[in-house]
């Protein structure tokens, strides 16, 4: 089949190259392939590995991640985009011990259990309230609905979200 | 007690909540390389030829393992046999040219980055020569067979034998219900992709290495026994760790392939090595398997059931019988003399089901539950009615023993109480909102209160700090906050000065983390090495020049606030960190065993119990069905902490309206292969989906279970639910709907 030639084919070999990315206010400077995607480079080359991955495929919001505020699906863009851009993970929420509100919120309310979709919740929920849209609890369940929780923590997640979405009312 | 039954914050919340606690694939180690596995794209039949020498070519490409160049392993089955193989040949991954089911692994590229591997595995081509597959349980129920017995059945014991003619009894009844249930696999898809980091470690004189490996599994001695059984290496050589589990659900009970070919792929290449699977390859293991139910209730008049008939037909792999228990809880709930219990297994083209939380249960649970609520609108009789009437104090399927407790009733009372059960119109169609239709259902649930033998140590140190240990897990459960909680209280120390470590194999054994036990089982032994290490200090004390202990015997003492004390006169006290000064500038340290008491426990049977009240809406033009609030009340003995207790059971709670409403691994049957495998199209609840849920604890104590009195939680909150939905269903709509899940397809036609 003349497809599967193709396939066989390798393309010619990528060389990694100089990545400048500012990560929680600091420089990261990274010799990765321009084919790594910002999750694999903040995990394993910046070794950042709060951020983490659920499925590659922008499916679940584990890999949520701020970028430049506006949370993003850390998986489906690569590392290269985002030379000049400030981006926030989990890591860069708290300032020095003291927790950002929304993870002081979230062990408050028993928002997780195995703690594996906690980083990505938490910077979705951040984001979604620079978004600025949502208003009630009904609104808090549609933004927060890009991140699956297996263990089902769903109705903590949304009182701590709600909890600080109240306190930081204007 | 100053914390058991507290609602005391999570250890672990903050390494959660800041991404510092480090999961299997997290383990950022010098020189790491990266396994990619290749998934095969056949169900049934033989690899012809596998070409890797192009992905070999690629630059940064270290080793391509196939069948045709791996490292030896074992010979015998005995050796791939994990704590919890059921009966049968374990799949071995890489083993020979055969394929045995669709996405079976057949290849491993081991690379200098990840992304070269990803890349050099796609560029691996496999010519393969078929044979005709049977992966449709539909068309092999009648070959259905008695599954083998192993080890494996001792925690999940066959049905027994059936009791009086339940056939005539069935036919005599003057009333009856028949019912037909079919359930689809489903995969456990927890939200840390299943990984393996092995560190290759040095090498003793003989060359062998000792590898660390960071395993995701429910039991890291699970994951040790394994790897030195097939690669014939000694315990010392072998460290598993695993203190953060991304979630397992049942799935991390058994070794997974990528720990096989990453510790193969390390030991061959004397790297280290880290394998992850992808979402895709996360449904080419373990899953639920597809079941179908048959259900016959007979009862007179005043609902009185006179006969019961529940057989269960699951789907099982070619290579082992897997079994759950799923009729079994029929005869649990309903002692009814005229009994006959079937459970049988078909083997096909797929790979081995694994226990899912709640398996089987769950699957009887909605069987008999729908059944239940189908005969009560038959005998025109409110279903809590009639549980009520069929209500029973012993366990028809252990010999008729008594329940060491249960609280079913207050379940049933507390949970009718809080939902306004006693509000409902009984007649469907006849609630609506707005435009919606509007249901309301319950159903029972039944759980297993199981305690095994486990050990702990515990040391307490020279600056009067409380250091326990237990090789158990924390897959979200909560072990790490209440085994602190525990041992803090049986030493009456500040819970600050106590950590408990765990999923370590350096540590003393315990089981894997399932079937609702660790709280019993790894809570028994973390109070037993608590108690025995009092038992040290209080010697020491003794000894002490003018010790005020120096008369006192064993129990005149007690632990409160850091110090020890005498009952009687507790001004008599001794601080435990000038104890441990006693001994010398060491730390002060015990290693127990606890040990159930069959003596105590073997006449009754230990269950939790709980009831599920529902409230659905369903759009009738739409066919939606949205769970839009829902009680459960729980009886499952002491509860060591209501705020991870609540959790456990919130969770539940979703998986049971997962369960019913959502989740099925569809499989095209023509090649064999789940069609939805990623979480696009594998439905899972998020947050949208989710609306009131509210959590009831039934006061209930329990002596005989174990010394805690506790009994679990990890699979009662799921059991009830999805036949409470399903009759909610019913009530909304007049439709009965009994296989699962509830899509709108089945609503709407």
């Amino acid at each position: 089949m003349e497809d599967a030639k193709l396939v066989a084919s390798p393309v010619p070999f990528i060389e990694p190259g100089i990545v400048r990315l500012t990560v929680n206010g600091q420089i990261k400077t990274l010799q990765i392939a321009p084919w790594t995607t910002l999750l694999d480079a903040l995990r394993k080359y910046a070794n950042l590995t709060g951020t983490k991955k659920g499925c590659d495929h922008g499916q679940c919001g584990a890999c949520t991640v701020l970028v430049n505020g506006t949370r993003i699906n850390a998986c489906l863009t690569l590392a290269v985009m985002h030379d000049d851009h400030e981006i926030t993970t989990i890591e860069g929420l708290a300032n020095g011990n003291e927790l950002h509100p929304l993870q002081t919120a979230f062990v408050d309310h028993d928002a997780f259990q195995c703690g594996y979709c906690t980083p990505g919740q938490i910077c979705s929920a951040v984001g979604l309230m620079n978004e600025g849209h949502a208003k009630t609890a009904a609104d808090v369940r549609e933004g927060m609905s890009g991140n699956i929780c297996r263990c089902g923590a769903y109705p903590h997640i949304i009182d701590a979200v709600m909890e600080v979405m109240q306190k930081e009312k204007p | 007690m100053t914390y058991i039954g507290q609602p005391v914050k999570r250890v672990d919340g903050n390494d959660k909540v800041t991404g510092k606690a480090k999961y299997a694939a997290e383990v950022n180690i010098p020189d790491l390389t990266y396994g990619y596995v290749v998934s095969g794209t056949i169900t049934k039949g033989t690899i012809l030829d596998i070409d890797e020498w192009t992905a070999r070519a690629v630059p940064g490409v270290i080793e391509a393992f196939t069948h045709k160049n791996r490292p030896h392993t074992a010979w015998f089955d005995l050796n791939y046999k994990d704590q919890d193989a059921p009966p049968g040949s374990p799949f071995r991954p890489l083993q020979d040219a055969e394929v045995k089911y669709n996405g079976q692994p057949i290849a491993l590229v081991v690379a200098e980055t990840f992304e070269v591997a990803r890349y050099a595995a796609s560029l691996i081509t496999v010519s393969y020569a078929e044979k005709p597959h049977e992966t449709n349980l539909d068309d092999h129920l009648a070959e259905a067979r008695d599954p083998k017995t192993g080890l494996a059945t001792l925690l999940k014991p066959l049905p027994p034998k059936p009791c009086g003619n339940a056939d005539a009894a069935l036919a005599a009844a003057p009333v009856s219900i028949r019912t037909h249930h079919v359930h689809g696999p489903q995969h456990h898809n927890p939200m840390e992709m299943f990984g393996t980091t092995v560190d290759y470690g040095k090498e003793d004189k003989d060359g062998t290495p000792y590898l660390t490996i960071y395993d995701k599994t429910q039991g890291a001695p699970n994951s040790q026994l394994y790897m030195a059984q097939i690669f014939g290496l000694p315990f010392s050589h072998v460290r598993v760790i695993s203190p953060y589990v991304g979630g397992g659900f049942g799935s991390g009970l058994r070794p997974q392939y990528q720990l096989f070919l990453a510790v193969m792929a390390a030991k061959a290449l004397k790297r280290s090595v880290r394998v992850t699977l992808t979402r895709q390859q996360m449904f080419t293991f373990g899953h639920r398997p597809q079941t179908v139910q048959n259900v016959s209730l007979g009862a007179t008049p005043d609902g009185t059931l006179t006969a019961v008939k529940h057989d269960a037909t699951a789907a099982t792999s070619q290579f082992e019988d897997y079994t759950e228990v799923v009729v079994n809880w029929t005869g649990m709930l309903y002692d009814v003399p005229d009994t006959t219990l079937a459970y049988k297994i078909s083997p096909l083209d797929i790979y081995s089901p694994l226990d899912m939380r709640t398996p089987g249960g769950v699957t009887g649970g909605h069987a008999i539950e729908t059944a239940m609520d189908a005969l009560a609108y038959e005998l025109g009789m409110d279903p809590v009615e009639l549980r009520l009437k069929n209500y029973s104090e012993k366990d028809w399927t252990e010999d008729n023993k008594p329940f060491s407790s249960k609280e079913l009733r207050e379940c049933f009372r507390q949970g009718a109480e809080r939902f306004g059960w006693s509000t409902r119109n009984a007649e469907p169609r006849s609630m609506r909102r707005e435009h919606t239709l509007m249901g309301w259902g319950m159903a029972t649930g039944i759980w297993d209160a199981n305690c095994l033998p486990a050990r702990a140590e515990a040391v307490l140190t020279v600056n009067g700090k409380l250091r326990v240990s237990s090789a158990t897990a924390d897959i979200g459960t909560g072990t790490y906050t209440i085994m602190t909680q525990i041992a803090a209280d049986t030493l009456g120390m500040p819970i600050e000065d106590v950590i408990f470590k765990l999923g370590d194999t350096d540590m003393p054994l315990a089981p894997f983390q399932g079937g609702s036990f660790t709280a019993a089982t790894v809570g028994s032994a973390v109070k037993q090495v608590c108690d025995d290490l009092g038992k040290k200090l209080f010697k020491l004390a003794r000894k002490a020049p003018k010790s005020p202990f120096h008369d006192a015997d064993w129990d005149e003492v007690n632990f409160v606030d850091g110090q020890m004390r005498l009952k009687k006169d507790p001004a008599v006290t001794m601080a435990l960190i000038d104890i441990v000064a006693l001994n010398g500038g060491r730390a002060v340290s015990e290693t127990s065993t606890s040990l159930p008491n069959p003596l105590k426990t073997a006449k009754f049977s230990k269950h939790t119990h709980s009831a599920a009240f529902v409230e659905v809406e369903v759009d009738e033009d739409l066919g939606t069905v949205t769970v839009t609030r829902a009680v459960s009340a729980i009886a499952a003995g002491r509860i060591l902490n209501p705020r991870t207790a609540r959790s456990q059971i919130i969770g539940g709670m979703v998986w049971g309206i997962s369960h019913a409403l959502h989740e099925d691994s569809k499989m095209d049957h023509r090649y064999g292969r789940f069609m939805n495998q990623n979480l696009a199209e594998y439905h899972m609840p998020v947050a949208a989906d989710i609306h009131n849920l509210d959590v009831i604890f039934v006061e209930e104590h329990d002596e005989i279970v174990n010394p805690l009195g506790v009994k679990g939680l990890g699979e009662i909150g799921v059991v009830a639910m999805p036949a409470a939905i399903a009759n909610a269903v019913f009530h909304a709509t007049g439709k009965r709907i009994y296989d699962l899940p509830i899509t709108l397809d089945r609503v709407l036609y």
